[in-house]
Protein backbone atom coordinates (compact mmCIF):
# COMPACT_ATOMS: atom_id res chain seq x y z
CA UNK A 1 0.00 0.00 0.00
CA UNK A 2 0.95 3.52 -0.73
CA UNK A 3 2.62 5.79 2.49
CA UNK A 4 0.44 8.96 2.43
CA UNK A 5 3.01 11.47 3.01
CA UNK A 6 0.81 13.54 5.02
CA UNK A 7 2.13 11.67 8.02
CA UNK A 8 5.74 12.34 7.68
CA UNK A 9 5.38 15.84 6.45
CA UNK A 10 3.62 16.80 9.45
CA UNK A 11 5.90 15.17 11.95
CA UNK A 12 9.20 16.36 10.22
CA UNK A 13 7.38 19.93 10.07
CA UNK A 14 6.55 19.30 14.34
CA UNK A 15 10.35 18.92 15.15
CA UNK A 16 11.29 21.45 12.30
CA UNK A 17 8.97 24.30 14.14
CA UNK A 18 10.14 22.91 17.57
CA UNK A 19 13.95 23.53 16.20
CA UNK A 20 13.68 26.79 14.74
CA UNK A 21 11.64 28.20 17.98
CA UNK A 22 14.14 27.16 20.54
CA UNK A 23 16.54 28.88 18.17
CA UNK A 24 14.94 32.09 18.01
CA UNK A 25 14.02 32.06 21.87
CA UNK A 26 17.58 31.39 23.11
CA UNK A 27 19.49 33.28 20.59
CA UNK A 28 19.15 36.71 22.11
CA UNK A 29 20.10 35.43 25.78
CA UNK A 30 23.64 35.11 23.55
CA UNK A 31 25.58 38.34 22.67
CA UNK A 32 28.99 39.83 22.75
CA UNK A 33 28.17 42.64 25.46
CA UNK A 34 27.87 40.57 28.72
CA UNK A 35 24.24 40.57 29.67
CA UNK A 36 22.65 40.49 33.00
CA UNK A 37 20.48 38.03 33.67
CA UNK A 38 19.49 38.78 37.19
CA UNK A 39 18.44 42.25 35.97
CA UNK A 40 17.14 40.56 32.65
CA UNK A 41 14.98 38.86 34.79
CA UNK A 42 13.64 41.13 36.69
CA UNK A 43 12.82 43.60 33.91
CA UNK A 44 15.56 46.14 35.13
CA UNK A 45 17.35 48.56 32.55
CA UNK A 46 19.43 48.58 30.63
CA UNK A 47 19.90 44.55 30.10
CA UNK A 48 15.59 44.53 29.69
CA UNK A 49 15.55 47.33 27.38
CA UNK A 50 18.33 46.14 25.45
CA UNK A 51 16.96 42.40 25.11
CA UNK A 52 13.33 43.72 24.22
CA UNK A 53 13.83 46.93 22.13
CA UNK A 54 17.95 45.41 20.18
CA UNK A 55 18.38 41.61 20.46
CA UNK A 56 14.48 40.37 20.11
CA UNK A 57 14.06 42.83 17.12
CA UNK A 58 16.84 41.56 15.79
CA UNK A 59 16.25 37.87 16.04
CA UNK A 60 13.05 38.29 14.71
CA UNK A 61 14.25 40.00 11.63
CA UNK A 62 17.36 37.66 11.34
CA UNK A 63 14.40 34.86 11.18
CA UNK A 64 11.83 36.66 9.22
CA UNK A 65 14.04 37.51 6.37
CA UNK A 66 16.12 34.19 6.28
CA UNK A 67 12.84 32.50 5.96
CA UNK A 68 11.65 35.08 2.80
CA UNK A 69 14.98 34.39 1.34
CA UNK A 70 15.70 30.25 1.61
CA UNK A 71 11.76 30.20 0.57
CA UNK A 72 12.30 32.48 -2.80
CA UNK A 73 15.13 30.28 -3.59
CA UNK A 74 13.22 27.08 -3.10
CA UNK A 75 10.50 28.76 -5.36
CA UNK A 76 13.19 29.72 -8.07
CA UNK A 77 14.77 25.69 -8.34
CA UNK A 78 11.02 24.16 -8.34
CA UNK A 79 10.26 26.71 -11.62
CA UNK A 80 13.28 26.53 -13.46
CA UNK A 81 14.37 22.59 -11.87
CA UNK A 82 17.54 24.26 -11.38
CA UNK A 83 19.44 23.87 -7.61
CA UNK A 84 21.73 26.48 -8.52
CA UNK A 85 18.91 28.94 -9.22
CA UNK A 86 18.74 31.19 -6.32
CA UNK A 87 17.72 34.88 -5.82
CA UNK A 88 21.30 35.74 -6.40
CA UNK A 89 22.03 33.51 -9.31
CA UNK A 90 19.39 34.53 -11.21
CA UNK A 91 20.18 38.71 -10.36
CA UNK A 92 17.26 39.40 -8.21
CA UNK A 93 19.03 40.07 -4.78
CA UNK A 94 21.49 42.78 -6.51
CA UNK A 95 18.34 44.37 -8.91
CA UNK A 96 16.47 45.05 -5.53
CA UNK A 97 19.39 46.58 -3.89
CA UNK A 98 20.33 48.80 -7.06
CA UNK A 99 17.12 50.06 -6.34
CA UNK A 100 17.09 50.64 -3.00
CA UNK A 101 20.47 52.04 -3.55
CA UNK A 102 18.65 54.51 -5.59
CA UNK A 103 16.24 55.05 -3.56
CA UNK A 104 18.71 56.21 -0.81
CA UNK A 105 21.05 58.08 -3.03
CA UNK A 106 18.65 59.83 -4.67
CA UNK A 107 15.36 59.91 -1.92
CA UNK A 108 15.02 60.31 1.56
CA UNK A 109 18.39 59.25 2.67
CA UNK A 110 17.00 56.80 5.20
CA UNK A 111 18.53 52.63 4.84
CA UNK A 112 15.58 51.24 5.86
CA UNK A 113 12.89 54.16 4.59
CA UNK A 114 9.91 52.55 4.21
CA UNK A 115 7.92 52.70 2.12
CA UNK A 116 9.80 54.66 -0.61
CA UNK A 117 13.26 51.75 -0.50
CA UNK A 118 10.78 48.87 -0.02
CA UNK A 119 8.75 50.20 -3.40
CA UNK A 120 12.13 50.55 -5.28
CA UNK A 121 13.45 47.18 -3.89
CA UNK A 122 10.56 45.49 -4.86
CA UNK A 123 10.67 47.49 -8.84
CA UNK A 124 14.29 46.75 -8.87
CA UNK A 125 13.62 43.16 -7.98
CA UNK A 126 10.64 42.62 -10.21
CA UNK A 127 12.27 44.08 -13.52
CA UNK A 128 15.30 41.69 -13.65
CA UNK A 129 12.63 38.47 -12.93
CA UNK A 130 9.75 39.76 -15.15
CA UNK A 131 13.26 39.97 -17.86
CA UNK A 132 14.31 36.25 -16.34
CA UNK A 133 10.55 35.13 -16.77
CA UNK A 134 10.46 36.82 -20.39
CA UNK A 135 13.53 35.00 -21.75
CA UNK A 136 12.56 32.24 -20.74
CA UNK A 137 8.68 32.31 -21.93
CA UNK A 138 9.88 33.74 -25.37
CA UNK A 139 13.34 32.61 -25.94
CA UNK A 140 12.82 29.44 -24.59
CA UNK A 141 16.01 30.01 -22.69
CA UNK A 142 17.69 26.56 -20.80
CA UNK A 143 17.82 27.36 -17.07
CA UNK A 144 21.25 27.37 -17.50
CA UNK A 145 21.06 29.90 -19.91
CA UNK A 146 19.00 32.30 -17.60
CA UNK A 147 21.49 31.32 -14.84
CA UNK A 148 23.86 33.21 -16.61
CA UNK A 149 21.47 35.68 -17.97
CA UNK A 150 21.29 36.47 -14.24
CA UNK A 151 24.94 36.54 -13.54
CA UNK A 152 25.30 39.23 -16.31
CA UNK A 153 21.83 41.22 -15.09
CA UNK A 154 23.82 40.93 -11.47
CA UNK A 155 27.09 42.50 -13.18
CA UNK A 156 25.36 45.59 -14.87
CA UNK A 157 23.09 46.03 -11.22
CA UNK A 158 26.55 46.09 -9.50
CA UNK A 159 28.11 48.37 -12.12
CA UNK A 160 24.96 50.71 -11.31
CA UNK A 161 25.16 50.54 -7.63
CA UNK A 162 28.87 51.78 -7.48
CA UNK A 163 28.08 54.54 -10.19
CA UNK A 164 25.14 55.51 -7.46
CA UNK A 165 27.44 55.64 -4.52
CA UNK A 166 29.97 57.42 -6.26
CA UNK A 167 28.06 60.42 -7.12
CA UNK A 168 26.42 59.98 -3.94
CA UNK A 169 27.85 62.47 -1.15
CA UNK A 170 29.85 61.41 1.85
CA UNK A 171 26.82 61.01 4.03
CA UNK A 172 24.85 58.73 1.96
CA UNK A 173 28.01 57.11 0.68
CA UNK A 174 28.57 55.58 4.07
CA UNK A 175 24.88 54.95 4.32
CA UNK A 176 25.07 52.97 0.89
CA UNK A 177 28.32 51.20 2.24
CA UNK A 178 26.76 50.13 5.15
CA UNK A 179 23.52 49.32 3.90
CA UNK A 180 25.65 47.22 0.96
CA UNK A 181 27.19 44.83 3.19
CA UNK A 182 23.92 42.99 4.32
CA UNK A 183 23.11 43.60 8.08
CA UNK A 184 20.34 42.12 10.70
CA UNK A 185 19.89 45.50 13.05
CA UNK A 186 17.40 46.09 15.06
CA UNK A 187 14.30 47.58 13.82
CA UNK A 188 10.66 48.69 14.66
CA UNK A 189 8.35 46.50 15.43
CA UNK A 190 5.64 48.33 13.04
CA UNK A 191 8.48 47.08 10.33
CA UNK A 192 8.64 43.77 11.61
CA UNK A 193 4.65 43.48 11.47
CA UNK A 194 4.76 44.75 7.79
CA UNK A 195 7.88 42.27 6.98
CA UNK A 196 5.49 39.35 8.74
CA UNK A 197 2.84 40.03 6.70
CA UNK A 198 4.80 40.29 3.22
CA UNK A 199 6.61 37.21 4.32
CA UNK A 200 3.06 34.93 5.45
CA UNK A 201 1.64 36.42 2.21
CA UNK A 202 4.29 34.44 0.32
CA UNK A 203 4.48 31.81 2.27
CA UNK A 204 0.85 31.16 1.93
CA UNK A 205 0.36 31.32 -1.99
CA UNK A 206 3.93 29.13 -2.23
CA UNK A 207 2.40 26.32 -0.04
CA UNK A 208 -0.75 26.33 -2.09
CA UNK A 209 1.35 25.70 -5.13
CA UNK A 210 3.31 22.76 -3.81
CA UNK A 211 1.19 20.04 -5.09
CA UNK A 212 1.54 21.64 -8.42
CA UNK A 213 5.51 22.51 -8.46
CA UNK A 214 5.62 18.41 -7.60
CA UNK A 215 3.82 17.79 -10.98
CA UNK A 216 6.28 20.57 -12.77
CA UNK A 217 9.45 18.57 -11.73
CA UNK A 218 8.44 15.85 -14.76
CA UNK A 219 8.45 19.41 -17.05
CA UNK A 220 6.15 21.84 -18.84
CA UNK A 221 4.24 19.17 -20.96
CA UNK A 222 3.97 16.59 -18.33
CA UNK A 223 2.50 19.56 -16.44
CA UNK A 224 0.61 20.90 -19.12
CA UNK A 225 -1.05 17.13 -19.72
CA UNK A 226 -1.90 17.65 -15.95
CA UNK A 227 -4.51 20.18 -16.21
CA UNK A 228 -1.96 22.67 -15.14
CA UNK A 229 -1.10 26.55 -16.46
CA UNK A 230 2.51 25.96 -16.36
CA UNK A 231 3.22 29.37 -18.07
CA UNK A 232 1.10 31.23 -15.69
CA UNK A 233 3.06 29.08 -12.34
CA UNK A 234 6.44 30.27 -13.24
CA UNK A 235 5.35 33.91 -13.57
CA UNK A 236 3.62 33.92 -10.47
CA UNK A 237 6.27 31.90 -8.34
CA UNK A 238 8.83 34.65 -10.15
CA UNK A 239 6.94 37.44 -8.82
CA UNK A 240 6.32 35.52 -5.39
CA UNK A 241 9.63 35.41 -5.13
CA UNK A 242 10.98 38.82 -6.52
CA UNK A 243 8.38 40.28 -3.92
CA UNK A 244 9.94 38.11 -1.08
CA UNK A 245 13.66 39.20 -1.89
CA UNK A 246 12.53 42.61 -2.69
CA UNK A 247 10.93 43.01 0.78
CA UNK A 248 13.71 41.41 2.55
CA UNK A 249 16.49 43.51 1.03
CA UNK A 250 14.89 46.81 1.56
CA UNK A 251 15.21 46.24 5.18
CA UNK A 252 18.12 44.16 5.62
CA UNK A 253 20.63 44.68 2.39
CA UNK A 254 21.66 42.22 0.31
CA UNK A 255 22.02 38.94 1.90
CA UNK A 256 23.31 36.23 -1.00
CA UNK A 257 23.13 32.13 -0.39
CA UNK A 258 20.45 31.54 1.81
CA UNK A 259 18.28 30.76 -0.87
CA UNK A 260 21.23 28.26 -2.38
CA UNK A 261 22.24 26.47 1.07
CA UNK A 262 19.03 26.06 2.77
CA UNK A 263 16.54 24.63 0.28
CA UNK A 264 19.46 22.66 -1.43
CA UNK A 265 20.80 20.86 1.90
CA UNK A 266 16.80 20.11 3.16
CA UNK A 267 16.22 18.47 -0.25
CA UNK A 268 19.25 16.01 0.12
CA UNK A 269 18.18 15.48 3.69
CA UNK A 270 14.22 14.79 3.56
CA UNK A 271 13.82 14.69 -0.46
CA UNK A 272 12.00 16.52 -2.90
CA UNK A 273 8.59 17.07 -2.48
CA UNK A 274 7.35 20.68 -2.56
CA UNK A 275 4.69 20.19 0.46
CA UNK A 276 7.54 19.71 3.13
CA UNK A 277 10.31 21.34 1.16
CA UNK A 278 8.88 25.02 1.02
CA UNK A 279 7.68 25.04 4.84
CA UNK A 280 10.98 23.50 5.81
CA UNK A 281 12.84 25.51 4.25
CA UNK A 282 11.15 28.59 5.27
CA UNK A 283 11.37 27.44 9.32
CA UNK A 284 15.45 26.28 8.81
CA UNK A 285 16.08 29.09 6.38
CA UNK A 286 14.51 31.84 9.25
CA UNK A 287 16.97 29.48 11.79
CA UNK A 288 19.60 29.62 9.45
CA UNK A 289 20.32 33.40 9.57
CA UNK A 290 19.44 33.72 12.86
CA UNK A 291 22.23 31.40 13.83
CA UNK A 292 24.32 33.11 11.00
CA UNK A 293 23.67 36.66 12.59
CA UNK A 294 24.54 35.37 16.25
CA UNK A 295 27.63 34.31 14.61
CA UNK A 296 28.78 37.36 13.23
CA UNK A 297 27.80 39.49 16.18
CA UNK A 298 29.73 37.26 18.76
CA UNK A 299 32.90 35.73 16.93
CA UNK A 300 34.29 38.36 16.71
CA UNK A 301 32.16 41.16 19.85
CA UNK A 302 32.10 43.54 20.26
CA UNK A 303 33.07 44.04 16.07
CA UNK A 304 30.11 42.77 14.64
CA UNK A 305 30.65 41.04 11.09
CA UNK A 306 27.68 42.11 8.79
CA UNK A 307 25.86 39.13 8.44
CA UNK A 308 25.84 39.03 4.32
CA UNK A 309 29.84 38.71 4.74
CA UNK A 310 28.84 35.32 7.26
CA UNK A 311 26.39 33.77 4.91
CA UNK A 312 28.99 34.79 1.83
CA UNK A 313 31.55 33.01 3.63
CA UNK A 314 29.58 29.91 3.76
CA UNK A 315 27.85 29.81 0.97
CA UNK A 316 30.53 30.72 -1.79
CA UNK A 317 32.42 27.19 -0.75
CA UNK A 318 28.85 25.37 -0.65
CA UNK A 319 28.32 26.81 -4.62
CA UNK A 320 31.61 25.48 -5.65
CA UNK A 321 30.94 22.19 -4.14
CA UNK A 322 27.31 22.10 -5.52
CA UNK A 323 28.84 22.63 -8.89
CA UNK A 324 31.56 20.03 -8.16
CA UNK A 325 29.24 17.27 -7.39
CA UNK A 326 26.94 17.66 -9.62
CA UNK B 1 -17.13 7.97 -24.20
CA UNK B 2 -17.50 11.35 -26.29
CA UNK B 3 -16.71 11.69 -29.52
CA UNK B 4 -13.09 13.15 -30.31
CA UNK B 5 -14.00 15.65 -33.60
CA UNK B 6 -10.72 16.89 -35.47
CA UNK B 7 -13.02 20.15 -37.92
CA UNK B 8 -10.34 21.30 -41.17
CA UNK B 9 -7.81 21.71 -38.50
CA UNK B 10 -4.99 23.38 -39.52
CA UNK B 11 -1.70 24.74 -37.31
CA UNK B 12 1.16 27.03 -38.42
CA UNK B 13 3.96 27.80 -35.84
CA UNK B 14 3.91 32.17 -36.20
CA UNK B 15 5.42 33.04 -39.20
CA UNK B 16 5.97 29.65 -40.71
CA UNK B 17 3.57 27.69 -43.19
CA UNK B 18 0.61 25.43 -42.18
CA UNK B 19 2.50 22.27 -40.06
CA UNK B 20 -1.07 20.52 -40.43
CA UNK B 21 -3.70 21.74 -43.00
CA UNK B 22 -7.12 20.78 -43.10
CA UNK B 23 -7.68 17.01 -40.78
CA UNK B 24 -10.63 15.63 -40.54
CA UNK B 25 -11.59 12.95 -38.88
CA UNK B 26 -13.76 11.28 -35.98
CA UNK B 27 -13.05 8.70 -33.14
CA UNK B 28 -16.17 7.38 -31.31
CA UNK B 29 -15.36 4.14 -29.93
CA UNK B 30 -12.94 2.74 -28.15
CA UNK B 31 -9.93 2.03 -30.47
CA UNK B 32 -6.21 1.98 -30.45
CA UNK B 33 -5.25 4.32 -33.38
CA UNK B 34 -2.11 4.58 -34.86
CA UNK B 35 -0.68 7.92 -36.07
CA UNK B 36 1.93 7.31 -38.25
CA UNK B 37 3.99 9.33 -40.93
CA UNK B 38 7.64 10.55 -41.65
CA UNK B 39 9.60 12.93 -39.36
CA UNK B 40 8.36 16.56 -39.56
CA UNK B 41 4.60 15.09 -40.75
CA UNK B 42 2.65 16.99 -37.60
CA UNK B 43 2.31 14.21 -35.59
CA UNK B 44 3.14 15.38 -31.89
CA UNK B 45 1.78 18.95 -33.03
CA UNK B 46 -1.20 16.58 -33.70
CA UNK B 47 -1.29 15.10 -30.66
CA UNK B 48 -0.91 18.83 -28.73
CA UNK B 49 -3.68 20.06 -30.63
CA UNK B 50 -6.10 17.43 -29.72
CA UNK B 51 -4.39 17.64 -25.90
CA UNK B 52 -5.46 21.62 -26.17
CA UNK B 53 -2.31 21.96 -25.53
CA UNK B 54 -2.00 24.47 -28.47
CA UNK B 55 -4.57 26.44 -30.71
CA UNK B 56 -5.05 25.69 -33.99
CA UNK B 57 -5.16 28.37 -36.61
CA UNK B 58 -8.01 27.30 -38.22
CA UNK B 59 -10.36 24.62 -38.03
CA UNK B 60 -11.05 22.87 -34.74
CA UNK B 61 -10.73 19.71 -32.21
CA UNK B 62 -14.26 19.09 -30.52
CA UNK B 63 -14.97 16.68 -27.69
CA UNK B 64 -18.46 16.58 -27.98
CA UNK B 65 -19.52 19.93 -28.88
CA UNK B 66 -16.95 21.62 -27.34
CA UNK B 67 -13.53 22.85 -28.89
CA UNK B 68 -11.10 21.23 -26.39
CA UNK B 69 -8.75 24.41 -26.66
CA UNK B 70 -12.24 26.85 -25.06
CA UNK B 71 -12.56 23.90 -21.79
CA UNK B 72 -11.35 24.11 -18.48
CA UNK B 73 -7.92 22.82 -17.86
CA UNK B 74 -8.86 20.42 -15.39
CA UNK B 75 -12.02 19.30 -17.21
CA UNK B 76 -10.32 18.68 -20.08
CA UNK B 77 -7.44 16.81 -18.63
CA UNK B 78 -9.90 14.70 -17.00
CA UNK B 79 -10.98 13.25 -20.23
CA UNK B 80 -7.72 13.55 -22.43
CA UNK B 81 -4.44 12.19 -20.77
CA UNK B 82 -1.30 13.29 -23.05
CA UNK B 83 1.88 11.37 -22.33
CA UNK B 84 4.28 13.89 -24.10
CA UNK B 85 7.47 12.33 -25.97
CA UNK B 86 9.98 13.93 -23.21
CA UNK B 87 10.07 14.64 -19.74
CA UNK B 88 13.20 15.15 -17.84
CA UNK B 89 15.50 12.10 -17.04
CA UNK B 90 16.58 12.80 -13.91
CA UNK B 91 13.34 13.67 -12.36
CA UNK B 92 13.89 13.31 -8.65
CA UNK B 93 10.38 11.44 -7.42
CA UNK B 94 9.69 7.70 -6.91
CA UNK B 95 7.62 5.06 -9.36
CA UNK B 96 4.32 5.80 -7.17
CA UNK B 97 4.94 9.57 -6.68
CA UNK B 98 5.41 10.02 -10.36
CA UNK B 99 1.86 8.11 -11.37
CA UNK B 100 0.21 9.80 -8.44
CA UNK B 101 0.41 12.99 -10.46
CA UNK B 102 -1.81 11.64 -12.65
CA UNK B 103 -4.49 12.32 -10.33
CA UNK B 104 -4.19 16.30 -10.06
CA UNK B 105 -7.25 17.06 -12.17
CA UNK B 106 -8.98 15.16 -9.49
CA UNK B 107 -8.70 17.43 -7.15
CA UNK B 108 -5.67 20.02 -6.78
CA UNK B 109 -5.53 19.66 -2.59
CA UNK B 110 -2.56 19.82 -1.22
CA UNK B 111 -2.34 16.69 -0.57
CA UNK B 112 -4.04 13.30 -2.65
CA UNK B 113 -7.13 11.62 -1.49
CA UNK B 114 -8.34 8.12 -0.90
CA UNK B 115 -9.57 7.48 -3.98
CA UNK B 116 -6.00 8.93 -5.95
CA UNK B 117 -4.29 6.18 -4.32
CA UNK B 118 -7.42 3.82 -5.02
CA UNK B 119 -6.53 4.77 -8.61
CA UNK B 120 -2.69 4.75 -7.95
CA UNK B 121 -2.17 1.16 -7.34
CA UNK B 122 -4.76 0.13 -9.98
CA UNK B 123 -2.56 1.84 -12.60
CA UNK B 124 0.19 0.33 -10.82
CA UNK B 125 -1.47 -3.19 -11.40
CA UNK B 126 -2.74 -2.71 -14.17
CA UNK B 127 0.60 -1.54 -16.17
CA UNK B 128 2.67 -4.40 -14.04
CA UNK B 129 4.28 -2.27 -12.11
CA UNK B 130 3.68 -3.29 -8.73
CA UNK B 131 7.25 -4.01 -8.24
CA UNK B 132 8.57 -0.45 -9.25
CA UNK B 133 6.55 1.43 -6.81
CA UNK B 134 9.23 2.32 -4.74
CA UNK B 135 12.17 2.83 -6.56
CA UNK B 136 13.51 6.65 -8.32
CA UNK B 137 11.92 7.36 -11.15
CA UNK B 138 15.45 8.71 -12.21
CA UNK B 139 17.04 5.00 -12.04
CA UNK B 140 14.85 3.59 -14.32
CA UNK B 141 15.93 2.27 -17.63
CA UNK B 142 13.83 4.50 -20.74
CA UNK B 143 11.35 1.74 -21.28
CA UNK B 144 10.77 1.68 -17.65
CA UNK B 145 10.17 5.23 -17.52
CA UNK B 146 7.69 5.40 -20.14
CA UNK B 147 5.44 2.33 -18.72
CA UNK B 148 5.29 4.77 -16.12
CA UNK B 149 4.39 7.36 -17.63
CA UNK B 150 1.68 5.46 -19.43
CA UNK B 151 0.60 4.11 -15.38
CA UNK B 152 -0.03 7.87 -14.81
CA UNK B 153 -1.70 8.56 -17.84
CA UNK B 154 -3.94 5.52 -16.77
CA UNK B 155 -4.28 6.62 -13.02
CA UNK B 156 -5.14 9.54 -14.72
CA UNK B 157 -8.64 7.88 -15.66
CA UNK B 158 -9.31 9.95 -18.47
CA UNK B 159 -11.26 7.80 -21.14
CA UNK B 160 -9.18 9.00 -24.05
CA UNK B 161 -4.88 8.43 -24.10
CA UNK B 162 -2.25 10.24 -26.40
CA UNK B 163 0.46 8.55 -26.69
CA UNK B 164 3.53 10.42 -28.12
CA UNK B 165 6.03 7.38 -28.85
CA UNK B 166 5.31 5.70 -26.05
CA UNK B 167 7.56 2.71 -27.42
CA UNK B 168 10.52 4.53 -28.62
CA UNK B 169 13.08 3.15 -25.94
CA UNK B 170 11.57 -0.38 -25.37
CA UNK B 171 12.97 -3.96 -26.16
CA UNK B 172 10.87 -6.02 -28.24
CA UNK B 173 9.27 -8.40 -24.79
CA UNK B 174 8.28 -4.65 -23.74
CA UNK B 175 7.03 -3.24 -26.62
CA UNK B 176 4.92 -6.39 -27.67
CA UNK B 177 3.59 -6.13 -23.80
CA UNK B 178 3.10 -2.51 -23.94
CA UNK B 179 1.30 -2.80 -27.23
CA UNK B 180 -0.84 -5.77 -25.63
CA UNK B 181 -1.40 -3.12 -23.00
CA UNK B 182 -2.78 -1.19 -25.34
CA UNK B 183 -5.42 -3.40 -26.72
CA UNK B 184 -6.23 -3.97 -22.82
CA UNK B 185 -7.19 -0.02 -22.44
CA UNK B 186 -9.64 -0.68 -25.29
CA UNK B 187 -11.36 -3.36 -23.70
CA UNK B 188 -11.78 -0.84 -20.93
CA UNK B 189 -13.28 1.79 -22.95
CA UNK B 190 -10.43 3.74 -23.66
CA UNK B 191 -9.19 5.85 -26.93
CA UNK B 192 -6.29 5.08 -27.30
CA UNK B 193 -3.86 7.25 -29.85
CA UNK B 194 -0.42 6.28 -30.47
CA UNK B 195 2.37 8.14 -32.57
CA UNK B 196 4.65 5.85 -33.73
CA UNK B 197 7.34 4.88 -36.09
CA UNK B 198 6.63 1.06 -35.64
CA UNK B 199 4.45 0.44 -38.41
CA UNK B 200 4.75 -3.03 -38.42
CA UNK B 201 3.32 -2.79 -35.03
CA UNK B 202 0.99 -0.39 -35.91
CA UNK B 203 -0.26 -2.86 -38.39
CA UNK B 204 -0.62 -5.88 -36.06
CA UNK B 205 -2.02 -3.83 -33.06
CA UNK B 206 -4.24 -1.09 -34.22
CA UNK B 207 -7.40 -0.94 -35.15
CA UNK B 208 -7.12 2.57 -37.31
CA UNK B 209 -4.30 3.98 -38.61
CA UNK B 210 -4.26 7.46 -39.39
CA UNK B 211 -1.17 8.30 -41.86
CA UNK B 212 0.14 11.95 -41.67
CA UNK B 213 2.05 13.09 -45.30
CA UNK B 214 3.64 16.65 -44.65
CA UNK B 215 0.63 17.95 -42.46
CA UNK B 216 -2.34 16.47 -44.42
CA UNK B 217 -4.47 13.18 -43.49
CA UNK B 218 -3.04 11.02 -45.91
CA UNK B 219 -5.11 7.91 -45.27
CA UNK B 220 -7.32 7.05 -42.34
CA UNK B 221 -9.08 3.56 -42.20
CA UNK B 222 -7.73 0.39 -40.77
CA UNK B 223 -3.96 -0.91 -41.28
CA UNK B 224 -4.68 -3.19 -44.33
CA UNK B 225 -6.21 0.11 -46.58
CA UNK B 226 -4.51 2.46 -44.88
CA UNK B 227 -0.84 1.17 -44.95
CA UNK B 228 -0.99 -0.07 -48.69
CA UNK B 229 2.47 -0.17 -50.06
CA UNK B 230 1.88 1.85 -53.03
CA UNK B 231 1.38 4.66 -50.54
CA UNK B 232 3.65 3.80 -48.02
CA UNK B 233 6.24 4.10 -50.46
CA UNK B 234 4.90 7.69 -51.71
CA UNK B 235 5.10 8.74 -48.28
CA UNK B 236 7.90 7.52 -46.82
CA UNK B 237 9.87 6.88 -50.53
CA UNK B 238 11.05 3.06 -49.22
CA UNK B 239 9.33 0.47 -50.73
CA UNK B 240 6.83 -1.49 -48.47
CA UNK B 241 5.70 -5.11 -48.79
CA UNK B 242 2.64 -7.17 -46.99
CA UNK B 243 3.54 -10.60 -46.20
CA UNK B 244 1.24 -13.82 -44.60
CA UNK B 245 2.70 -16.15 -42.59
CA UNK B 246 1.63 -20.08 -42.91
CA UNK B 247 -1.26 -18.86 -40.27
CA UNK B 248 -2.65 -16.37 -42.01
CA UNK B 249 -0.73 -13.90 -39.66
CA UNK B 250 0.10 -10.51 -42.31
CA UNK B 251 3.50 -8.85 -41.25
CA UNK B 252 4.74 -5.49 -43.35
CA UNK B 253 8.30 -5.06 -43.79
CA UNK B 254 10.04 -2.34 -45.89
CA UNK B 255 12.98 -1.72 -47.98
CA UNK B 256 14.70 -2.84 -51.03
Amino acid sequence: MATDPRRPITALLAVAAAAALAVTVLTPFLGGSGMDYGKLWRGESPDWEIFLNLRVPRTLLAFLAGAALSLAGALYQAVLREALATPSSLGVTSAAALGAVAAIALGSGEETGFPLVWIAALAGAGLVIALVAALARIQRFSSFTLLLTGIALSGISTALILLLHSLAGITRSFQIAHWLMGGIDAVSYPVLAALAAAVALGAAWSIRQARLLNVLMLGEAWAAGRGIDHRGLNWQSFAVGAWLVGTVTAITGPIGFVGLIVPHLLRRLCGPDYRLLLPLSLLAGGAFLVLCDTLSRTVLAPVEIPVGVTTALLGGPFFVWLLWSR
Amino acid sequence: MIPLSLEALQFAYPGQPPVLHGIDAVADTPAVIGIVGPNGAGKSTLLDLIAGQRTPTAGQCTLGDQPVHGLPRELLCRQIAHVPQLVPADVPLTVEQVVLTGRLPHGSGLFESEADYAAMEQALRHTRLTAFRGRPFAALSGGEKQRVLLAAAVCQAAPILLLDEPSAHLDPENEAAMWELFGELKQTGHLVLVVTHHLALAAQHCDRIWLLDQGRLAADGNPCAALEPARLEQVFRVPFHWHQNPEGRVFLTYGH
